[in-house]
C-alpha cells in the first residue's frame, strides 16, 4: 500500500496552487511515496507520547514594541517590484466570474 | 607584490588601516579574480562592481572605523540588498530588486564591509549541492566536477577559490556547515536568534539562521561579531549580549574542556575516510588537553525524519507569499485566466522540482488527518532531541561529530534520488532542531577532498565553538586547494 497516491498528489497540488502537469504528478507521486516511507519512521518514537511539542527553539512569548507611528517603505518603491501596478496599487487578474 | 586575494580578512583590514594598501585596490583585486575564475566556478549570481567600488572609496575616505572595514565579502542570494537583484536561486524572483536591506546587509554596510555580490545557492536554500539552483550549479574549487555543498555552495566556493575572504551563509539544516566541510573552509551556524532574520527570504522560520563563513576561525569570529545582536525587526531575535566570539577565537587553548563524541553520529553511512579524519581530529583535541568521552543522544537518529516533516511544512506556508501579486514572476495573465489560475501557473513555472516536492510534502504533513502523525509527532521528537542535548550538557561542554557523512560527491550523483541528498544533513540537523550553535572546521583531506569537524555547543555559547576551532586550527592548519584547473 503506497503512502501517497497520484490522485492525492494532484489534490495537494491544487491546495498549494501548483499547476503541475501529468508527468510531474507521476514523478512526484513516486518520489513522495519513498520520502514518506522514510520519514514515517518517526512513528517508532514511542516515548514521545506525553512530550510537549516544540514549535520554536527560543522560548519567547509576546514580544512587543511601543505602539508608535514610524515611516513605512515609500509606495512607489514597493510597487516598482510588482509584476503589475495601476493607480498606486497592485493590479491583479480578475477574482470574480463574469457571471457573478 | 602580495596577492591581495590570498590574505585573510584580518590581514586585509590591518593592511588597509595602516594604508599599506587601499580598500579600492583590495576590492579591484577581488573583482579581477572573480572575472578570471568565476566562469569556471560559478559562485556568483550577481556581481555588484559599482556598489563594491563605491563602498571601498568610502572606506578609503575614512568613513568606517571597524575591524573589517574595506574587507570584501560574498553575500548569499537569500538576503535582501537594496536595489541589487535577490533571487534566492529561484526563477520566481528573477529580476526582483528589493526595496530594503536585510539587517545583516545593513550591518555589513555600516561596518565598512565591501559586498562584492550575491552568491549561488539551492533554490530557497533547499538542497545540499547547489544543483537545485535555477541558475545552474556551482563547482567545487577542489575538483570542478564535484559539488561545493549546499545550499550555500556559492559562498563556500567563493572562499575556497579566493574570490572573497569572507562570506555570509544561512543554515536551516546544515547549509553553512556542509558547504564549509566539503570546501575546507570555516562555517558557523550561530545560536538561533543570534543573528537577525529580517530580510532573509524565509524557508523554515523556526530553523533558518544566518552566519559567518571564512577561511580562518578568527575571520569568522570577526564577521560573527559584526552581524550578530538583537534586532527589533525580528521578533525571534534574542535580546542578550553577543557571546565573546572574537576573544574565544584568539584563545587557542582547550585544556580541561570536556568534549563529547556523539555515539549516534558515526559508523554506518559515514565514509571510511570521513570517519578516519574525524577520529584523528578527536585525538588532536585530546592532545590539546581536552577530556574526551562518548555521549549517547538516542533521539538524534530521528532528527532527519523530524526535520523533513517540520521544514517542508514551514516552507509550504512560507512560500505561499510567492503569489504573483507583489513581486517576481507572473505567468498567464491574459485577461481570461482568474487570479487563482495565474497563481497556480506562475508557481508551477517559477518553482523548481525540489521546491515543488517540499511544498507538496509540507502540505501533506499539515493536512487534516495526517497532522498529528506527521507534523505533531515531529515537533514532539524535536523536544526529545533538545532533551538529549540538555542531558549531554550535564557531562560535557561541547559535542563533536563529522559535519556530514561524505566528501564532496560528483555533480549529478544524487540528483535523481532526493532521499540520498537529504541524508547529507544527517549530522547537522540536530543543532537546528535544538537551536544551539554549531560549526564546521577543516579537518584534513580524504582522497584529496576536504573533511569537516563539527562542533556543537549549548545555546548562546557560540564562543565555545571558536575556542575549539582556534585551538584545532593551530594544531591542524586548513588544507590549501591546488586550483590546478586555473592553469589547465
Amino acid at each position: 500500500m503506497p503512502e501517497i497516491t497520484r490522485e492525492e498528489v494532484a489534490h495537494l497540488a491544487r491546495l498549494a496552487r501548483l499547476a503541475l502537469d501529468d508527468s510531474e504528478l507521476d514523478v512526484l507521486a513516486g518520489q513522495l511515496d519513498v520520502i514518506l516511507g522514510a520519514v514515517a519512521q518517526i512513528a517508532e518514537v514511542t516515548d514521545a507520547a506525553d512530550v510537549p511539542p516544540t514549535s520554536h527553539a527560543v522560548p519567547l512569548v509576546n514580544v512587543t514594541r511601543p505602539d508608535a507611528v514610524v515611516p513605512s517603505l515609500p509606495r512607489e518603491k514597493v510597487l516598482a517590484g510588482a509584476p503589475a501596478a495601476e493607480d498606486g496599487r497592485f493590479r491583479v487578474p480578475r477574482i470574480l466570474d463574469d457571471s457573478a | 607584490m602580495t596577492d591581495l586575494t590570498r590574505l585573510t580578512a584580518s590581514e586585509t583590514a590591518a593592511a588597509i588601516k595602516d594604508r599599506t594598501v587601499s580598500a579600492v585596490e583590495v576590492t579591484q583585486a577581488h573583482l579581477d579574480r572573480i572575472a578570471t575564475v568565476d566562469g569556471q566556478v560559478h559562485a556568483f549570481l550577481h556581481v555588484d562592481t559599482e556598489g563594491a567600488l563605491a563602498q571601498a572609496r568610502k572606506v578609503d575616505a575614512g568613513e568606517f572605523p571597524g575591524p573589517l572595514a574595506g574587507v570584501p565579502l560574498a553575500l548569499k542570494d537569500v538576503l535582501t540588498m537594496e536595489g541589487v537583484p535577490t533571487t534566492a536561486g529561484s526563477k520566481i524572483l528573477e529580476g526582483w530588486r528589493p526595496p530594503y536591506d536585510a539587517t545583516v546587509t545593513a550591518r555589513l554596510k555600516a561596518a565598512g564591509v565591501v559586498i562584492l555580490g550575491k552568491t549561488n545557492m539551492d533554490e530557497f536554500a533547499m538542497g545540499s549541492s547547489t544543483e537545485h539552483s535555477a541558475y545552474g550549479p556551482t563547482h567545487n574549487p577542489w575538483d570542478l566536477t564535484r559539488i561545493p555543498g549546499g545550499s550555500g555552495g556559492g559562498s563556500s566556493a567563493a572562499l575556497a577559490s579566493y574570490q572573497a575572504p569572507l562570506a555570509i551563509g544561512t543554515d536551516t539544516g546544515g547549509s553553512i556547515r556542509q558547504p564549509a566541510a566539503v570546501t575546507g573552509t570555516v562555517g558557523v551556524k550561530p545560536t538561533y536568534g543570534g543573528v537577525s532574520r529580517y530580510g532573509l527570504v524565509a524557508f523554515s522560520s523556526s530553523l533558518d539562521q544566518a552566519g559567518p563563513c571564512a577561511r580562518t576561525v578568527l575571520d569568522a569570529a570577526l564577521l560573527h561579531e559584526v552581524i550578530a545582536g538583537h534586532d527589533p525587526h525580528d521578533s525571534t531575535s534574542i535580546d542578550a549580549p553577543v557571546p565573546p566570539v572574537v576573544e574565544a577565537a584568539r584563545s587557542r587553548h582547550i585544556r580541561g574542556l570536556r568534549v563529547g563524541v556523539v555515539k549516534e553520529l558515526s559508523g554506518e553511512g559515514y565514509e571510511p575516510g570521513v570517519q578516519a579524519r574525524f577520529d584523528e581530529a578527536v585525538e588532536i583535541l585530546k592532545d590539546l588537553g581536552a577530556t574526551v568521552t562518548e555521549v549517547s543522544c538516542p533521539h538524534f537518529v530521528y532528527a532527519l525524519p523530524a526535520y523533513y516533516l517540520i521544514a517542508p511544512s514551514e516552507a509550504s506556508s512560507n512560500l505561499a507569499r510567492f503569489d504573483s501579486v507583489r513581486y517576481g514572476l507572473r505567468v498567464g495573465d491574459d485577461g481570461v485566466n482568474s487570479l487563482e489560475e495565474v497563481m497556480a501557473l506562475t508557481r508551477a513555472q517559477g518553482f523548481g522540482a525540489e521546491v515543488k516536492r517540499r511544498i507538496i510534502l509540507g502540505t501533506y504533513a499539515l493536512s487534516s488527518g495526517y497532522y498529528d502523525a506527521y507534523y505533531g509527532q515531529a515537533q514532539k521528537v524535536r523536544t526529545l532531541i533538545t532533551r538529549d542535548f540538555a542531558r549531554a550538557w550535564e557531562s560535557v561542554d561541547v559535542l563533536v561529530a563529522p559535519t556530514c557523512p561524505t566528501v564532496a560527491f560528483p555533480l549529478g550523483a544524487k540528483l535523481q534520488d532526493p532521499l540520498a541528498m537529504y541524508r547529507q544533513d544527517v549530522a547537522s540537523i540536530p543543532s537546528n532542531l535544538y537551536g544551539g550553535p554549531a560549526a564546521s572546521f577543516p579537518a584534513g583531506l580524504s582522497d584529496g577532498l576536504p573533511v569537516g569537524l563539527q562542533v556543537m555547543a549549548p545555546t548562546l555559547r557560540d564562543d565555545l565553538l571558536y575556542r575549539v576551532g582556534s585551538a584545532f586550527e593551530a594544531a591542524l592548519p586548513a588544507p590549501v586547494p591546488s586550483l590546478a584547473w586555473e592553469n589547465a
